[in-house]
């Protein structure tokens, strides 16, 4: 059982196990990512505990309360003041997705909406690194398509190298792609038990 | 060597399209002579070292290799489940919904190429996520991915009951969760790394 099937209340043997099955490249290779970025071989451009604040972070705002739960408890377990940090902030960030605004023809389609402003004492605790990657998070999991160049320029300012970047990038993207298949998962599930 | 790149004109794309684009790094791609045995375990494919896309997310050769054989089995692993066209159809639609401009024009035009039902791919790209697409299963991807994209996710029983009314088995449906949900991924690296271009 990956983390996916845990989260899913997927159980050995199951039909949803057996349905898993058939994509195992798939499967295996979404738990390697996990494994990839929670037990990376490097760890040097972006902590564990930053990784598990941010992740924390994106999956509460991602609103599927499994993965919310479980991310919130390895930062806990890790630095628990971090993550009652942590929770006030999503409680700021909350909103619907995905927004954003469009240019050229598209302007018309465009629904602005709000970036996440973290209050001074939230922006202390978290200090200068986590307040750029919480900010940027937020559009990641929101409103990607308010993504630009001048975006990333306060990640440069707090710190963050290009390797950085990335890893935060892929870290927020990949767990939109997890807490998917689980809240598709869970629908499988629930299905077949009724 | 800095963190961004150095910006240069670039001619943005007015509108969502299936013609062929470029993309444009934001953050600085690793450059090819650069790249270790490591990083071309990443790449999966020493091809791809050609592309500033791929370099830049060789950065994180662990977390590249494993998502490019993800990406390649969601999609391209056809023992039995969903089509091809339809699970092109749905990262287009997952593209569509989050603005992501580039992934729409690779993966518009893949389902173009697979279902050979352009214009009902062009009435996605033209007239957004609620445009009609011709059938019953085309439609049942459409809400089902658009409900997968939303956040909170909107997907339930009922987006399940259609898919299965028109036609589709679970490994069907577990593909639409699957591709839907993979672009969720690939449009947000896409989106906020760079910018698309047209060439």
């Amino acid at each position: 059982m990956d983390v996916i099937d845990t989260l899913s209340g997927i159980t050995p043997g199951s039909r949803l196990d057996e349905l898993r099955s058939r994509r195992p490249e798939a499967r295996e290779q979404a738990q390697a990512t996990y494994d990839a970025l929670f037990s990376p071989v490097d760890a040097s451009a972006i902590s564990l505990v930053e990784r598990y604040a941010v992740a924390s972070f994106a999956a509460a705002l991602f609103d599927v309360p499994a993965a919310e739960q479980h991310y919130a408890t390895l930062l806990s377990f890790t630095d628990a003041g971090l993550a009652a940090t942590v929770a006030e902030a999503v409680e700021l960030g909350r909103g619907s997705g995905p927004y954003g605004s469009f240019s050229g023809d598209l302007a018309a389609e465009s629904q602005p909406g709000a970036d996440l402003v973290l209050l001074p004492h939230l922006a202390d605790a978290l200090g200068a690194r986590l307040t750029a990657a919480l900010q940027h998070t937020h559009m990641l999991v929101l409103h990607p398509r308010d993504s630009s160049r001048e975006r990333l320029e306060p990640l440069v300012e707090a710190g963050w190298s290009a390797d950085g970047i990335v890893t935060l990038s892929q870290l927020v993207s990949f767990l939109a792609f997890q807490v998917r298949v689980v809240a598709g998962l869970s629908v499988l599930v629930a299905e077949g038990s009724r | 060597m800095s963190t961004l790149t150095t910006p240069t004109e670039v001619s943005s794309p007015p509108r969502f399209t299936q013609d062929s684009l470029g993309w444009v790094p934001w953050v600085q791609p690793l450059a090819e002579e650069e790249l270790t045995e490591r990083h071309y375990e990443g790449l999966v494919q020493p091809q791809r070292a050609k592309n500033p896309y791929f370099r830049l997310l060789a950065r994180d050769p662990e977390v590249l290799a494993a998502r490019t054989r993800t990406d390649l089995d969601i999609f391209y692993n056809t023992a039995g489940g969903l089509g091809r066209a339809e699970r092109e159809l749905g990262a287009a639609v997952a593209s569509r919904s989050n603005g992501c401009v580039y992934c729409a024009s690779v993966h518009s035009g893949f389902a173009t190429h697979y279902s050979k039902r352009g214009d009902d791919v062009q009435r996605l790209l033209d007239e957004g996520v609620r445009a009609d697409l011709g059938d019953d299963v085309w439609n049942a991807v459409r809400d089902a991915v658009v409900a997968l994209t939303a956040t909170p996710v909107r997907f339930g029983a009922a987006h399940v009951a259609a898919l299965h009314e028109a036609g589709l088995d679970d490994a069907a449906v577990l593909d639409v969760i699957n591709s839907g949900a993979f672009f969720n991924w690939a449009n947000r690296l896409m989106l906020s790394l760079g910018e698309p271009e047209t060439t």
